[in-house]
């Protein structure tokens, strides 16, 4: 013990701080600041989903663009980047980095401050539609390369980047209540396999009336026919068209319900599994 | 409550029907630090883990700095800072990030943070490397930047879950220095649970000992320590102690003798004048002794009168809790 003598002994004051609840916007901005820094350390996160958008909008065009070029004033490019947009932002979300937490039991150290508990999950998801909306950018920029107009004008581009990163904060909510209910990366990263049937049955690739009967009817009851119709409507319509992006913003507020009440459902869960001792 | 820093009545938890915690009671005055003593699995981090919220009781109540752990979680967690046993840190953030955040989620403004950040990067001397990402930290340094975070509030109460395990002497005897210093100069409480004897011996105002979730004894250590004698002597014998026991526990002198394996633990008053004797009279019994030592006693003798076994031997045969 003598050499505890030789440590350096700085003075602790403790009359600079008192420590009280944050209140909840500041607790929200403290979380997703905290997500927003992490994204560049993460770039794994990112790209992918950007490159695989890119890679298919391209080729996507250049394998369908004929077969649909006899249609007048239909734009096959205008029309396959909604569907592009989508395969960018969906299931990007921080939730691999909050099952981090959780293993690193950095989730714990959270739970032992006075921070409002939904304020960790919204935090997250909050940072989580800023990268949306960023991860759209390169897909506009490329569309707009290659002839693509927005009729609403700048307006136009800001509803069509609202709505794809509200999409993506709806279906994000699975891979949150997927992460808190699992803590499994692996379980977190499969979430992208659900997208699969909601990507494909639907006008995802050809316009709907284009569809064989029995998926023009299964098409009819996937929320993202009438996201990918509020989103088209704002490249290939003549303007505002009012009730396709009324119809795209339910379809995101269905999808959004489930998966929220899904997400915060697996957050109380969570607390109360640490209040379990696990 | 009652002018203590934590206040603990019949504290209880249950995992699927097995008690972690049995009717735990604690009344831990303000200012003191309490070494809670136990082998792995006793019930330590279970009792932490309830007192600083993150662990519901399923039995009894518990107040800490004034407000009950189950009704008033909040507030509770404004006044206490927690190291738990595993550094919780995120590899991904830088240190001065880490610190922020947390000054951040407890409300303190940012000139606040600045100054507190300068003080604990002082009193964990991690330099440069709070500008790093946690991931590139050695565990010394992770467990550093752990009792930092722990104290960016300046907490009433501080809850140190084995806070040196896993660090080597120096560092093991710098952390001693800075939980004695927050004590000293802050006045704060400090409830540190440990697996080793000598911490407790050396930090501790009082120590409790759990075993299989009960306390089975708590008092200063020297107090615990002199109540099995003032003296142990000490003699591994070859083959079963049990048989030389009787042998020894007739010597004049010998308070108490136990016997575990191959080892005689032989509790008296007076060392000095008890070695011979007993030495002696493990020769009239034709025991073989390999070796005998006198010491003073130490908690793991206090922790072996009470419960039969070394808590050292518990801790190698055991998992941790």
């Amino acid at each position: 013990m003598t050499s505890l003598t030789t440590t350096v002994t700085p003075t602790i004051s403790s009359d600079v701080v008192q420590a009280r609840p944050a209140g909840f916007l500041h607790d929200l901005t403290s979380i997703a600041s905290r997500a927003l820094r992490a994204v560049p350390r993460d770039p794994a996160a990112v790209i992918p989903p950007v490159f695989i958008a890119l890679f298919f909008f391209i080729v996507n065009i250049a394998t369908l663009k004929k077969l649909t070029g006899n249609h007048p004033g239909f734009s096959y490019t205008a029309f396959e980047m909604a569907t592009a947009i989508l395969l960018g932002v969906t299931g990007v979300s921080r939730a691999p980095a909050l099952v981090l937490d959780v293993q690193t039991q950095y989730l714990d150290r959270l739970l032992l401050t006075p921070v409002r508990r939904s304020a960790i999950l919204i935090g997250h998801m909050a940072a989580d539609v800023a990268v949306a909306a960023a991860l759209t950018v390169p897909i506009l920029v490329l569309g707009v390369i290659l002839g693509v107009r927005f009729e609403g004008g700048l307006l136009g581009v800001i509803a069509f980047v609202l709505l794809a990163s509200l999409w993506s904060l709806a279906f994000a909510g699975f891979g949150y209540a997927i992460a808190l209910k699992t803590g499994n990366p692996a379980a977190v990263n499969s979430v992208f396999l659900l997208f699969f049937p909601f990507l494909f049955l639907t006008s995802s690739y050809v316009p709907r009336d284009q569809l064989a009967g029995w998926l023009n009817t299964v098409a009819g009851f996937n929320p993202v026919t009438y996201l990918l119709g509020g989103l088209r409507s704002l490249v290939l319509g003549n303007g505002w068209e009012w009730s396709q992006l009324g119809q795209a913003v339910v379809a995101i507020s269905v999808v959004g319900v489930i998966s929220m009440a899904m997400c915060f459902a697996a957050l109380r869960g969570r607390v109360k599994h640490s209040s379990s001792g696990k | 409550m009652t002018g203590h820093a934590i206040h603990a009545e019949a504290l209880s938890r249950q995992f699927n029907g097995t008690r972690a915690v049995d009717n735990v009671d604690l009344r831990i005055p303000v200012g003191e630090i309490y070494g809670f003593l136990g082998p792995n699995g006793a019930g330590k981090s279970t009792t932490v883990r309830m007192l600083c919220t993150l662990l519901a009781p399923t039995g009894g109540r518990a107040l800490v700095a004034g407000y009950d752990v189950a009704s008033h979680p909040g507030q509770v967690r404004l006044r206490i800072g927690v190291a738990l046993q595993d550094a919780a840190l995120d590899p991904k953030q830088t240190g001065t990030e880490l610190l922020r955040l947390q000054g951040r989620l407890y409300g303190l403004s940012s000139k606040a943070v600045t100054r507190r950040l300068a003080e604990l990067s002082e009193l964990i001397e991690l330099g440069d490397a709070l500008d790093r990402q946690i991931g590139t930290y050695s565990g010394g340094m992770q467990r550093r930047l752990d009792l930092a975070a722990a104290l960016v509030h300046n907490p009433q109460v501080l809850f140190l879950d084995e806070p040196t395990t896993g660090l080597d002497p120096a560092s093991r005897a710098r952390a001693w220095s800075e939980i004695r210093r927050l004590n000293k100069q802050l006045g704060t409480t400090i409830f540190l649970t440990t697996q080793y004897l000598e911490e407790a011996d050396e930090l501790a105002h009082r120590v409790g000992i759990i075993d299989r979730g009960k306390i089975v004894a708590e008092g200063p250590p020297a107090e615990l320590k002199r109540s099995i004698g003032s003296d142990v002597i000490v003699a591994r014998v070859a083959g079963d102690a049990i048989a030389s026991r009787a042998v020894v526990a007739a010597v004049p002198g010998v308070l108490s003798v136990e016997a575990h394996g191959s080892e005689l633990v032989i509790a008296t008053a007076n060392g000095a004048a008890a070695i011979s004797p007993v030495a002696l009279a493990l020769a009239s019994g034709n025991v073989t002794v390999r070796d005998l030592t006198l010491r003073t006693p130490t908690l793991d003798d206090v922790f072996l009168e009470l419960t039969g076994t070394h808590i050292e031997r518990k801790n190698t045969a055991e998992d941790p809790s």
